[in-house]
């Protein structure tokens, strides 16, 4: 994956080879979103990593198998925040007003 | 240095004493911009101090930005305790920025541990319940992510009403965060029971998979859900059944495999319900050969569907057929040119050897090939399924590739290969002398990897094979002359040499070239390995040992032999310094006795490893105490000939046992040689004996921890003008104690003086009787023999009571 390592932790019953898939399932969603992950957008952008693993994943167990729902979830949450960023006065921001 | 603001009246801009804080991504390529580990710490601490301030002023406004900082910083070790708080207060916000990195906050700072945890439950209890689906879900992950018991427990009702939301959002969110909530709080079952049955009716694959996840984790925690949802066996079937037939899917399929995820995950509760239940198993047997058969198995994701149905197929009861199906499965994996599934196979081969071991046999040439992995990971597990798949048939053929793996296999792995190929030689060996090749071969190749049994194993095979006496030591011979390094290997080559020295010599062996050998040959090996600073302390005592045997064994004259012996007399080794003491002595004294003591030893019989030990252990020193002991055993018969018997009882025509003839009891005593001189005793010394100059002493030591020992040291002196020799101590007691007397410290008490000579008696007395003691001295002083016998009066009380 490009100079990218994963490590994943499980446990003893667990299918190692669906592990696998779970791994490359969560590359191919960074790079949809990243366009051509790499590492500098992991490390300069952590927390939409964790926020596109949170949907992905919950609680350790496999929660939406479709790539499209994902991303389409972090294309709405995205959307969300920048709405909630309304742009701000300068006397705003210095709690002036 | 806090922020301080300062107001100025007047039009211009209020202006900040600190420097603007810096964005997230500004903060990042400052760390990263930071050449050593020290620049680093400072660029952080400074920020940490800024992150400090600003929460401490309470800016809401650039809260979330600073806590994305702390967290940065936080990912990369730094202390972030101080912001937990703040994800209380950006939770607790409107915004969903605020929220959204609040909550990420809170699955990374907080835990159980820490009660402040326990704060956010009512923020949550008001997303989960108000807040709109983005946020929902924010409330669930987390939850699921960290939270405790308590939390689950308050939130539950929550959770359960999300369960029946229309949205599939935050339903398949709130069905994982059940399970969570089950694996913490196993008494939620009951809540979260009831609706699992109907959302299988779903067809959202989120859902289903999250549904599939709970019954799993219900089933495995409760024999009653267990038996609850056999009831669903056939549904699941068809579930996974239509996936497996339906076509091509661009949502869901990953090559050519629909929903990998959600099959694995059916079919590993189709495991879980088929486990030890007949007709669970049969309603989806047909479903589990449809999938094994007709899985697309180009890529990994197929791979992973079917290992999963081979996994399945082999727990529950399923027809022969499907099984034998299953492990050919396994089979075709191994020949996969990916690592990763290679793996897989290896490690469910294993576990799958013992209960289908004919099954798994068929495979046997593919995992020998499996030896020649380079990945480690993957050779050792094909050692280990190598040395299971052995058995008496093909022992041969296997032994073959095992040893030869083992001459090139890596380091790490000899130990076990040795020691598993030995295990494997003694249960399935088809003769003797297959047996005697094959550890040899082993001791040969890998001999500072094998364990430490694998001498006395050898020995003891050797010694029981008589017809094989000769062949043994021949190879052993020719591989010790070839390398002594190998300490097990020279050990028992030693060993071999010592007993079987003479047949070594006779030079004529159907089984092995004539082989000529000279007496000078034998001894200079021998001889060899005992100045070899290669050779273990424990290996110098059997080439020690062994070169004595042959005194006896050789038909030239023994000088050659004695020299060594002499020599090693002043070994710094106490040990071997012992045993040439000993056999010096055996030299110079007891000659006559040398040929019975060094005869062929007897085969011992096998208990197991422990008592091997023991036995090998006594039977040396059976060899050792009978140097010593056997000389006064007999003049001690005489003694007590001449005196009478310090007992009551009459009439004792048997030889009475002043000694402990059983080399098991020499073994206790010799074995456990006081070194170092008893500790001092209370009991008060004793003046015995008398006679122009020349004095004997006795010091009595009670052991505390052996209550029925008396430890008696006797001492001579020599205070007059000429020197006391041949000076001999013999000693008798009555016969219900028990007496041993050890080597004295020499024969010589030297005039005005000189060095005493002390020895050392040894009474066990486990009935308290009254002690009593008979002497016999014999020495010259003044140019005449002198011989006094005498009982020994006034010995104190506290020396038997």
């Amino acid at each position: 994956y490009a100079s990218l390592y994963f490590c994943c932790a499980i446990e003893d019953q667990d299918n190692e080879l669906i592990t696998l898939e779970i791994i490359h399932r969560y590359v191919e969603l960074l790079d949809k979103y990243f366009g051509s992950v790499c590492e500098l957008d992991i490390i300069f952008n952590f927390e939409k990593a964790y926020f596109i693993l949170d949907e992905f994943l919950l609680g350790g167990e496999v929660q939406e198998t479709s790539k499209k729902n994902v991303l389409k979830a972090i294309e709405q949450a995205d959307l969300l925040q920048e709405e909630a960023e309304t742009p701000r006065s300068v006397l705003e921001e210095i709690g002036l007003t | 240095m806090p922020g301080q603001r300062v107001f100025l009246h007047s039009r211009t801009l209020p202006v900040r004493m600190v420097a603007p804080s810096l964005k997230l991504q500004d903060l990042i390529e400052e760390i990263r911009g930071a050449k050593t580990q020290a620049q680093e710490r400072e660029v952080i601490q400074k920020e940490c101090a800024h992150i400090r301030a600003s929460f401490r002023d309470g800016d809401p406004v650039h809260r979330h930005r600073q806590l994305a900082k702390l967290l940065y910083v936080h990912m990369l070790g730094y202390p972030a305790h101080f912001g937990q708080m703040e994800c209380l207060k950006l939770i607790a916000s409107s915004r969903f920025t605020d929220k959204r990195v609040g909550y990420l906050g809170a699955m990374l700072l907080l835990d159980e541990r820490h009660d402040a945890h326990l704060l956010i439950t009512n923020s949550i209890k008001n997303d989960l319940s108000q807040g709109i689906q983005p946020v929902q879900g924010l409330a669930l992950c987390t939850l699921s992510t960290m939270g405790s018991a308590e939390m689950c427990r308050d939130l539950a009702p929550e959770v359960e009403k999300l369960l029946l939301q229309p949205s599939p959002y935050v339903r398949k969110k709130a069905i994982l965060t059940a399970v969570h909530m089950i694996r913490k709080v196993p008494e939620l079952s009951s809540v979260f029971l009831p609706p699992c049955v109907h959302l299988l009716h779903e067809r959202h694959h989120g859902i289903l998979l999250g549904t599939i996840t709970l019954i799993t984790e219900l089933c495995e925690r409760s024999p009653a859900a267990l038996k609850h949802f056999r009831k669903v066996v056939p549904q699941l079937v068809q579930i996974l059944r239509t996936l497996v037939t339906t076509g091509y899917s661009t949502e869901h399929s990953i090559s050519g495999v629909s929903d990998p995820f959600l099959q694995v995950q059916i079919l590993r509760l189709l495991r879980i319900l088929g486990r030890n239940h007949e007709e669970s198993s049969e309603t989806m047997n047909d479903l589990l050969a449809q999938v094994a058969t007709n899985t697309d198995t180009s890529r990994n994701a197929g791979n992973a569907v079917l290992f999963e149905t081979v996994l399945t197929i082999m727990d529950i009861h399923s027809a022969a057929g499907l099984r034998v199906l299953a492990v050919n499965i396994l089979g075709r994996f191994l020949l996969n040119s990916d690592r990763n599934i290679r793996y897989v196979a290896l490690t469910s081969l294993l576990r799958l050897v013992q209960s289908d071991h004919s099954a798994v046999q068929r495979h046997r040439p593919t995992v020998v090939d499996c030896l020649q992995e380079t990945d480690a990971s993957l050779s050792r597990r094909a050692l280990e399924l190598s040395l299971a798949l052995v058995n008496s048939s093909n022992v041969r053929a296997m032994m073959q590739e095992l040893q030869a793996f083992l001459e090139s296999c890596p380091p790490d792995l000899r130990a076990d290969c040795a020691s598993g190929i030995l295990l494997a030689a003694e249960r399935f060996a088809p003769t003797k002398r297959w047996h005697i090749d094959t550890i040899l071969h082993v001791l040969t190749t890998a001999g500072t990897h094998v364990r430490d049994d694998a001498v006395a194993n050898l020995t003891q095979l050797i010694g029981g094979a008589q017809e094989l006496h000769a062949y043994s030591v021949r190879r052993l011979y020719n591989a010790l002359a070839e390398d002594i390094s190998q300490q097990p290997l020279v050990q028992v080559a030693a060993w071999c040499i010592g007993e079987y020295g003479d047949l070594l010599l006779e030079g004529n062996c159907e089984e092995i070239e004539p082989l000529q050998v000279d007496e000078e040959e034998v001894l200079a090996l021998l001889e060899k390995v005992l100045q070899s600073h290669m050779s273990l302390p424990a290996t110098r005592g059997y080439a020690l040992t062994a070169l004595m045997k042959l005194s006896t064994r050789l038909q030239g004259d023994n000088n050659r032999i004695r020299q060594v012996v002499s020599i090693y007399r002043s070994c710094l080794d106490v040990e071997l310094q012992q045993r040439a003491v000993e056999y010096d002595t055996l030299f110079r004294k007891y000659d006559h006795m040398r040929a019975a003591i060094l005869e062929k030893m007897p085969l011992v019989e096998r208990d197991g490893p422990q008592a091997d030990e023991e036995a090998k252990q006594s039977k040396e020193a059976a060899q050792l105490s009978e140097a010593a002991p056997a000389p006064t055993e007999s003049q001690a018969s005489q003694l007590l000939d001449l005196l009478d018997l310090l007992d009551r009882a009459s009439g004792d025509a048997q030889h009475p046992p002043p000694l402990d003839p059983s080399p098991g009891g020499a073994l206790v005593y010799l074995l456990d040689l006081p070194c170092a001189p008893p500790p001092p005793a209370p009991i008060p010394d004793l003046k015995v004996f008398e006679r122009e100059g020349v004095q004997l002493n006795l010091s009595f030591i009670r052991p505390p921890e052996n209550p029925a020992l008396l430890l008696i040291t006797i001492t001579a002196t020599n205070s007059s003008e000429g020197d006391v020799t041949n000076f001999i101590c013999q000693a008798a007691v009555p016969k219900s104690l028990q007496l041993q007397l050890q080597a004295p410290s020499g024969n010589t008490v030297p005039a005005r003086g000189g060095l005493p000579i002390t020895q050392l008696f040894r009474i066990l007395n486990p009935n308290k009787a009254p002690l009593r003691l008979k002497l016999r001295l014999t020495y010259n002083h003044f140019h005449q023999s002198v011989q006094e016998i005498f009982e020994v009066n006034n010995l104190p009380v506290e020396s038997w009571q």
